[in-house]
């Protein structure tokens, strides 16, 4: 086997073992404690508690699908964005894509609340979507005027500000008892994830990752630049459209049912290249994909225990987690062109 | 007679707005064309225009007889590589990934190469002289073996035309030299058509077949490079005041220092021409003489010396020459003498200094030159 192949090899088993320790790990820890084995007859059907039973299935195990499949979602956005900038700091939540889909996912159950409708999951995708696609052409917009990344982020992370800022004044004065879900969810949070939930994300989340997985080729080639990508035959204006609509979609999704989750889009894409020392689309949308769940995993579990049975946000763990690495990298980039 | 392989006719270039209109180029398989002009004149623009880069906003370009617009990307990029002067520094890339990079018309729908691909990337890196970078991180290489493993991804595309832009920017003169002998090489071994552009005369005139001049929004001038490079057309073509361009060397001098001679610098056989360069860069206005016009020193000379007293060709100096130099000596307030012997061809030299030194002058000799003489 050549040397490379082992490399990668070792490395996706490494995310796969991980992966799988988390799954197991998020499904018996809780404030109500059910063992490993008990979570192993529980999926074997012969569960005898049946509370535990109702935990696992209901509660436990479509948040752990959430974590897996949105953790993933945002790691492959993430990793599509920085194609798209050639740029490894370019994220949904830093360019305020996440932002922009908050806030109109906001509007709309404030819209259907004060209706007495609830929203379905499909309504709050397509918000998500329209959002993400506003912040998303501002972005582009600023882009097309300045040359320099720095700035652009700088608009991003203010067009997320300004997003916040409105969504909480929308927060603040939705009179409503489902207000305190809409806090939550507007602070970040895999809770009251349900199973029709787990469905629909994972549809919206398969299809576009298979779709950004078949670009894996002319993504190879756009890394070395727009112009070399156009000689060798991309057809680079349906490309960048495809790789637009893709991360729209992937963090469009993410905050429909999670709400913003910060950091994560560039912190998972830049461990999962240095774990398999190389860029290649082939490998590291898989990768982003597994490494971005084991990522939401371990902070959903930080968020959901360490102050049981108080539940922190989980942008704020996987800011805690997620900040240094994109840290460390900028002062990497900084002084390595120094 | 071969037919051309890359032919534009009446081709408008430009950025959204006609820059350059009635471009008419053609070049055959086996051939170098390269474009010189002034920075801004356009180069870049009819280059990025071939390679499909920027819009053609008029008349066609003809890629083997089919016209560009006609055919598929990928049909393109089977038969076109480019090598422009877009610098990416991929991260986490070796050399062979970047040139593997080349295959891509040819890989499936995932990219994943095959056998044959790999051999091929190789056998491109080894005609680059590239092999032994293959494993070396793309971004860790110097500017001039980063042009070679760019080149090897070209060749990996298979092409029958290659384009590049401005290929030897950033890089010294040895990585410019082993470039464009590579280059050649492989014009002649896989008889590719070869488009570039280049800012060094000395070798546009040396590697091309074919010269086009571009400047003042159109093309000047298109022939071989022993009509394009002559003194008068180079020195219209970048605007440069007379003299300055030597077509002989293909080599550029500074603007000589005006005002009456200080020195006079006795030379001859190429040994004047450190001096005269040394003496423009103190700033010191100087004569030169006396030179037979087949001399070596002589266009470097009449570049930069007030005044050069010349004889002609191939014939002893004459005696008019002599008394010239003579007159123009005794003006001067030293004498520089850098002739490394006289013979019956420049025995005038030898009169002039000893006349220099009975007139009291006082004589320099140049290193290397025996105070004998």
């Amino acid at each position: 086997m050549r040397r490379e192949t082992k490399r990668y090899t070792v490395a996706f088993v490494i995310l796969a073992v991980l992966l799988v320790s988390f799954v197991v790990w998020n499904l018996n820890a809780g404030s109500y404690g059910i063992s490993v084995a008990q979570v192993m007859q529980i999926f074997l059907g012969n569960g005898s508690d049946a509370t535990a039973s109702r935990v696992v299935w209901d509660i436990r195990l479509p948040r752990v699908l959430a974590a897996i499949l949105l953790g993933g979602a945002l790691s492959v956005a993430g990793f599509l964005l920085q194609t798209f900038f050639a740029n490894p700091i370019a994220g949904p939540f830093v360019l305020g894509i996440s932002s922009g889909a908050k806030l109109v996912v906001a509007m709309t159950m404030i819209f259907f609340l004060q209706r007495g409708l609830l929203s379905n999951s499909v309504v709050m995708i397509a918000a998500a979507f329209v959002g993400a696609m506003l912040s998303m052409a501002f972005v582009l917009l600023v882009a097309r005027k300045v040359r320099s990344m720095s700035i652009l982020i700088i608009c991003g992370i203010m067009i997320g500000y300004i997003c916040s800022a409105l969504t909480d004044f929308a927060v603040t004065f939705a009179d409503d008892a489902n207000i305190v879900n809409l806090h939550n969810w507007s602070m970040g949070s895999f809770s009251g994830i349900t199973w029709s939930n787990v469905r629909v994300m994972a549809v919206t989340v398969g299809v576009a990752l298979v779709w950004a997985f078949l670009l894996s080729k002319p993504m190879g080639a756009f890394q070395l630049g727009e112009g070399y990508a156009l000689s060798v035959g991309v057809n680079v204006r349906r490309f960048r459209v495809e790789l637009i609509l893709l991360s729209s979609v992937l963090s469009a999704c993410v905050t429909a049912f999670a709400g913003p989750i910060s950091f994560v889009g560039i912190a998972v894409p830049h461990l999962i290249r240095s774990l398999f020392g190389s860029a290649k689309p082939i490998l590291i949308i898989p990768g982003c994909f597994l490494g971005g769940g084991v990522f939401c995993l371990f902070c959903d579990l930080i968020a959901r225990t360490v102050f049981a049975p108080v539940e922190l946000s989980i942008s704020s763990v996987t800011a805690l987690f997620g900040a240094p690495v994109v840290i460390y990298m900028m002062i990497r980039r900084q002084t390595k062109r120094t | 007679m071969q037919a051309f392989y890359l032919q534009t006719q009446n081709m408008t270039v430009g950025y959204d707005k006609p820059l350059i209109e009635h471009i008419d180029l053609r070049l055959r398989r086996g051939e170098i064309m390269t474009l010189i002009g002034p920075n801004g004149a356009g180069k870049s623009t009819i280059l990025k225009t071939i390679v499909r880069q920027l819009r053609l906003l008029g008349g066609v370009v003809e890629l083997d007889g089919q016209s560009l617009a006609s055919l598929d990307n990928k049909t393109v990029a089977q038969k076109m590589s480019v090598l422009m002067t877009e610098r990416h520094q991929p991260e986490l890339m070796t050399c062979r990934d970047v040139a593997a990079a080349g295959r891509y018309p040819y890989t499936g729908r995932m990219g994943v190469l095959s056998q044959a691909d790999r051999a091929k990337v190789d056998e491109a890196l080894a005609q680059v002289r590239a092999a032994d970078l293959a494993d070396r991180p793309f971004s860790a290489i110097s500017d001039g073996q980063r042009q070679r493993v760019l080149l090897a991804r070209a060749l990996c595309q298979e092409p029958e035309i290659l384009v590049l832009d401005e290929p030897t920017s950033f890089l010294d003169i040895r990585h410019k030299l082993e470039l464009l002998s590579t280059l050649k090489e492989l014009v002649a071994e896989r008889q590719l058509a070869v488009v570039l552009s280049l800012h060094e005369l000395d070798l546009a005139q040396r590697v091309s077949d074919l010269v086009v001049c571009v400047h003042n929004n159109s093309i000047e001038k298109v022939g071989p490079p022993e009509e394009v490079f002559t003194e008068d057309y180079i020195a219209r073509l970048y605007e440069l005041p007379p003299g300055i361009y030597s077509a002989a060397y293909g080599s550029l001098e500074l603007p000589r220092i005006p005002g009456p001679p200080k020195v006079f610098v006795i030379g001859g056989g190429g040994s004047g021409i450190p001096a005269y360069r040394r003496l423009r860069r103190q700033g010191i206005p100087f004569a030169a003489g006396i030179l037979q016009e087949h001399d070596l020193d002589f266009p470097a000379a009449k570049a930069l010396a007030v005044d050069v007293i010349s004889s002609p060709a191939f014939q002893p100096i004459e005696e008019g020459a002599y008394t010239q130099a003579l007159a123009v000596l005794k003006t001067c307030e030293n004498v520089l003498c850098c002739c490394p012997g006289f013979g019956p061809d420049n025995d005038a030299n030898r009169r002039l200094l000893n006349a220099a030194q009975e007139t009291g002058k006082p004589v320099v000799f140049s290193e290397g030159v025996s105070h004998g003489l």
